[in-house]
């Protein structure tokens, strides 16, 4: 064992605790000849009244789905991503790319705002002082508040989303550029400016390059919030997406598909930062 | 009267951070000819490098001109290359195309291969041909500041601006990056002028050495005239008859008399037209006027 490297020891620990919880998991929803669960808190509890009032199909007590209810789930969901049966019936991989379109244009329309303004900003202290209170007061509305406006004047609930999105995402991107572009190291502008570089050279090969960690970083913090709310927005605006399916799934009381859906959420969050952890990687500069 | 011939001139230079306090520096006045290797040295807080962002063009006086080739300098420009304190080479570019960057703009109108042979001659000149596809983070503080010299050098100015360069580095990576600046500014009969706070460094480089009294109220109060032989080597520089006659004179000022002169100049004495001293250490005549 001592042989073993940090991380791959890492690893091993990551996949017992893994197991434990599902073994923990398992404890917890074996059936049972009693009708209280082990662990009674007042809302499974509640959980527990409703299930065993409505669905008779299951011979199941508890509510809550067995470690073989869920492996069946993610089977039957994993094994026919793309099917269509209707408004209501979608296969996951369908909602899952409803869901990525509309981050990725509302993110897309962000950034093509947020990086010339945030450029702006950084560049000029007199833009920065007038655009700063603005930002200020915008930056910490939620932004599932502006769905209503969104929703009346836009009239769309899918572009409502996608609007939605882009608030969000456009705030961490804009401060972001501005810090990177205002924090660019003088003695390299200093160098650009001894060299008689002109502007645009200046800023795209000198400023760009010198914040983008700075920007990415940004970019990578609206990705995060942008994935959050996206889950929210289409539990309200409904029709299609992950957030649809998982409330849909919830109307169903499919509990192993909720699960199913908020297991799929994390995952696809994940490879979405770490895709953004490349791109700053790409970016970064040893000093 | 040679005053419009020669190639660098600074009248009356001062510079003050608010009105109300006393100026860093005031009534600065020198020439440079074509070809010089003038070393500045004072101490800290004297504005020795507000002088050198001035001549770059990077900050402006508060009063007072400086003209080069009898043009006032206003700005930056390509004419004057300026070596930073900190190499300030940009991380993310490799060595090339670091000094590329600046050959680029020199020569917008060169083709890609042109300005590569360029960049690759002054790297080469620096003797950094093997560390072309390096990044400046895997380069050790000396081949940093070369490159930062071979960038400067690769547009061919008129004039060298050199903001203490060796200032970071080890004595003896030191001694090996002055010989190579000795031998490429004979090789081009560059103009330099020079922060330094190396005495021995002055005296190897530079033809005359200006001497900076403290700040505030700074002024250049002497011009130091190098007596050592042009041939002076390294080596054996402390070995020349000159040697210690300089190098006295020069430690003398730092440590005694550039505070004394900084009392007189604060208690108000005239520096408008004021003239420097130009001594000659170690010759007879030890004072002209």
């Amino acid at each position: 064992m001592k042989s073993l490297s940090t991380k791959t020891k890492g690893s091993l620990l990551s996949i017992f605790i893994f197991i434990f919880c599902l073994f923990l998991w398992h404890i917890a929803t074996v059936p049972k000849t009693s009708k209280a669960p082990t662990s009674a808190s007042s809302n499974s509890a509640e959980y527990n009244a409703l299930m065993s009032g409505n669905s008779m199909d299951g011979g199941q007590k508890s509510g809550f789905p067995t470690l073989t209810q869920m492996g069946t789930t993610f089977y039957e969901k994993l094994s026919h991503p793309f099917y269509d049966n209707g408004p209501n019936d979608k296969g996951i991989g369908i909602q899952l790319l409803f869901s990525l379109g509309r981050v990725g244009l509302g993110f897309s329309l962000a950034m093509l705002i947020a990086l010339p303004l945030g450029f702006l900003i950084g560049m000029s202290p007199l833009i920065y002082q007038a655009l700063n209170p603005f930002i200020q007061i915008l930056k910490p509305i939620s932004p599932l508040a502006w769905m209503p406006i969104a929703l009346y004047t836009i009239k769309d609930s899918s572009i409502s989303a996608v609007f939605v999105i882009f608030i969000c995402s456009i705030w961490p991107m804009l401060i972001n550029t501005a810090f990177g572009v205002a924090n660019v190291r003088r003695e390299w502008l200093n160098v650009a400016k001894t060299l008689e570089v002109n502007p645009f050279r200046k800023a795209f090969l000198v400023i760009l390059p010198a914040a983008a960690p700075t920007i990415l970083t940004g970019m990578r913090i609206s990705m995060g919030i942008a994935w959050l709310v996206i889950v929210a927005a289409e539990m309200l605006v409904g029709g299609t997406g992950i957030g649809y399916f998982l409330w849909n799934e919830w109307n169903n009381l499919s509990l192993s598909s909720v699960i199913f859906a908020i297991t799929l959420i994390g995952t696809v969050g994940m490879l979405l930062d770490t895709l953004f952890g490349q791109l700053q990687k790409m970016v970064s500069y040893a000093d | 009267m040679q005053i419009n011939k020669s190639f660098l001139k600074v009248q009356n230079l001062s510079k003050s951070y608010n009105s109300n306090s006393a100026p860093v520096f005031e009534g600065i006045n020198f020439e440079i000819q074509k070809g010089e290797f003038i070393c500045i040295i004072g101490h800290s807080g004297c504005g020795k490098t507000t002088i050198l962002n001035v001549l770059a063009g990077l900050e402006k006086a508060t009063s007072g001109y400086a003209f080069m080739m009898e043009r006032e300098i206003n700005g930056p420009g390509l004419e004057r290359g300026v070596v930073f304190q900190g190499h300030a080479l940009m991380p993310w570019m490799t060595v090339l195309e670091n000094v590329c960057f600046a050959v680029k703009s020199k020569y917008p109108d060169w083709t890609k291969a042109q300005i590569e042979e360029q960049a690759n001659k002054f790297l080469a000149l620096v003797g950094l041909s093997g560390a072309n596809k390096k990044k400046p983070s895997e380069l050790s503080g000396g081949m940093k500041q070369r490159v930062g010299i071979a960038r400067a050098f690769a547009i061919e100015p008129q004039m060298l601006l050199l903001d203490e360069p060796f200032g970071a580095l080890d004595a003896l990576t030191r001694g090996v990056i002055q010989d190579e600046l000795l031998k490429i500014c004979k090789e081009t009969n560059q103009t330099v002028f020079m922060i330094t706070h190396d005495v021995d460094e002055a005296i190897l480089l530079s033809d005359r050495i200006m001497l900076m009294s403290n700040g505030p109220n700074a002024k250049i109060a002497e011009i130091v005239v190098n007596t050592l032989p042009k041939n002076r080597q390294r080596a054996t520089l402390h070995h020349e008859a000159k040697y210690y006659p300089v190098r006295n004179h020069l430690v003398d000022f730092l440590v005694n008399r550039s505070k004394q002169l900084q009392a007189e100049a604060a208690q108000g004495k005239v520096l408008t037209n004021y003239e420097p001293l130009v001594v000659y250490p170690g010759l007879e005549e030890s004072t002209i006027n």
